[in-house]
Parts: structure tokens; sequence; C-alpha cells
């Protein structure tokens, strides 16, 4: 293979790798080659996606630290939070709501193993203990 | 080299290379890298899993357990995931940044990003240390030994990680003189991880030290 030395700093965009150029409803395909516009946009996202995360984290604290709620609502309310969270981080920086089927597929089978790694333990103790 | 299918051609004089690593395979949609890491986060959910699924269970059939707050720094550890989120936005900017074709910038959001993961791993250690002076190990109690191994693997996780990125920012990146697409996927991989390590402490945080 031929050599192309670059310069160092800046170079034009890269060009997308294929012919597989989609938009899904404004969410970045991390498949398919973008437009710097496109790109300087998808940055706008993930610095609100940040925000986002940030406010979250502070109320999962306020919840569970400064309220002193109940170890049963303190639970619920952190793992909603949580939950919310993980999806921004999932949804936009690891780019789950515009990706292939096949990771899906992976993801689908993953989140059926772990759900069942969760509850046959619980669900053993659950009988044991009646609790 | 690839051909117009994507299917490795050796180049005179130059080993065959391996296919799909910048272009989609036809049949996946994805480049071989890409599916690989997803391959490795599954399994990396099942070994997490595994653990949540432990915490559980000891915690649902502990007579007691301690409230994560009272024996835990939750200041220290609200510190810990505010870092970690903006190591994930730096590690988006570092990956946007080299598509805009600015390896510059994209350095700088590399470097940033491991100098996120450093603080952790600092904060982390002044929490570990203080644990130790109050002689709070991993056999004090089942509360500490499951504290000790979550926060212990999670850690090198992040360990392995600043590695990676340690490697892209010096030696790593000569590939974006020659390769820069093949360097830029490379990025978004290591990222992946990166935020697959965030999205787990986005989880011990609450279960460990807030409940």
């Amino acid at each position: 293979m031929t050599e192309h030395v670059m310069p160092e700093a800046t170079q034009p965009p890269i060009p997308p790798p294929a012919a597989d150029h989609r938009t899904h409803g404004g969410v970045h395909d991390p498949n398919a080659g973008h437009s710097p516009e496109e790109i300087r946009r998808e940055i706008r996202v993930y610095m609100i996606v940040f925000g986002a995360l940030a406010v979250l984290t502070l109320a999962t604290v306020f919840a569970c630290y400064g309220l002193k709620l109940p170890v049963h609502y303190a639970v619920m309310v952190a793992l909603a939070i949580a939950c919310l969270k993980g999806f921004l981080v999932a949804g936009f920086f690891m780019h789950l709501l515009s990706e292939k089927k096949l990771i899906y597929g992976i993801l689908i089978l993953t989140v059926f193993f772990f759900g069942l790694l969760l509850w046959a333990p619980t669900h053993d103790i659950l009988d044991k203990f009646g609790r | 080299m690839l051909d117009a299918h994507g299917h490795a051609q050796a180049a005179p004089g130059h080993e065959i290379e391996i296919p799909f690593n910048v272009a989609p395979r036809p049949d996946t949609g994805l480049y071989n890298g890409k599916l690989g890491i997803w391959l490795f986060l599954a399994s990396e959910v099942m070994l997490f899993g595994a653990l949540f699924s432990s915490l559980i269970l000891l915690r649902t059939a502990a007579p007691e357990w301690p409230r994560g707050w009272l024996e835990l720094n939750v200041p220290l550890a609200t510190v810990n995931t505010m870092v970690l989120i903006i190591s994930s936005v730096t590690v988006v900017l570092a990956w946007a940044n080299l598509r805009l074709g600015n390896l510059q910038r994209g350095r700088l959001f590399i470097a940033a990003t491991l100098a996120c993961g450093a603080i952790f791993m600092i904060i982390k250690g002044f929490e570990y240390g203080h644990k130790f002076h109050l002689h709070h190990y991993p056999s004090t109690s089942n509360f500490f030994a499951t504290y000790f191994l979550l926060t212990g693997l999670h850690g090198l996780h992040v360990l392995g990680g600043m590695i990676v990125f340690t490697y892209f920012l010096t030696v790593g990146s000569k590939m974006w003189h020659t390769e820069p697409q093949r360097f830029t996927n490379r990025i978004e991989i290591v990222g992946l991880y990166w935020h697959f390590v965030d999205l787990v402490w986005i989880f011990l945080f609450p279960t460990l030290y807030l409940l």
C-alpha cells in the first residue's frame, strides 16, 4: 500500500468509508459519513447530554443523600435516575439510538441473560426467606 | 489494500491486510473492530452482571446491611462520577474532531480523557487509603468485600482504558498519517469501551454509595 504522509494538525474531514450515508431522524448514524456541519451539530447534542447527566447526578445525590428517603423509595429513585443516565450514555455517546440490527441482536441476547442472572438468585432468596 | 468489495488484496511487496478494518462488511454493515468491541462489551455485561447479582443476593439475605452513605465517602464519589461523565464527553469530542480532520484537537481531547482517568484513580486511591486507615478491608464484612471487589474491578477497567489512551496519544497516533479513517475508528472503539466503564460506574455509584 502506498503511504501518503499527511500534515500533522488540520486536514480535510475524513470521507465516509462506504456509501452508507443514512440519517435516522436527526440521530447520528455512527456507521455513516457526515458533513462537518452535521458533526458540529452532533457536538452540540453531546454537550446537551453532558449537561443532563451532570444535573441527574446531582439529583441522585440530593434525592438519596440529602432527602434521606426511606430505603425502598431511595432504591426506586436512585435506580430510575441511573437508568435514565444509562440511556443517555448508551443512546447518544455509544450511538445505540441508531445502530445496526446485529448490535441490537447481540444486546437483546445479553440483556436476556443479564436479567436471568439477576432474577434467578433473587427469586431463590425470596422463596427461602419469604421477603 | 481492499478491492471494491472490501476484500483483502496483497499489494506487490506487501503482506496481505486484514479486511474490513475501515469499510463495513456487507453482511454485518459494521467494520470488524466495532463488532468485536460490542461482543467484548456483551461479555463484560455478564461479568459485572454476575457481581451485581451477588451483591443483590448478599444484601437481600443479610439480616442487616450498612447504608452506603454512612460508610463511604459520597462527596468524593460524586466528584468521581462527574469526572467520568466529563471523560465520556471528551472521548466523543476527540472522535468528532478526528472525523473533522483535526488531529491536534483530537489528541487534546484524548489527553483530557486520560487526565480524567488519572483524577478518577487518584481520588479512588485516597478513598481506599482512608478505608485502610480505618482498618476496613475486604475481609471486614460482606459490605466491604463487595465494595472493594466491584470498585476494584471497575478501577482495573479504568486503568486498562488509560493504557490504551496513552498508546493512542503517543506511538499509536502515527497511524493518522497513513490511515486516518482507521485511526478514527480505533478511537471510536476505545470510546465505546470507555463509555461502558462510565455506564458501570453510573450504576455502581447509587448501588454502593447511596443505598
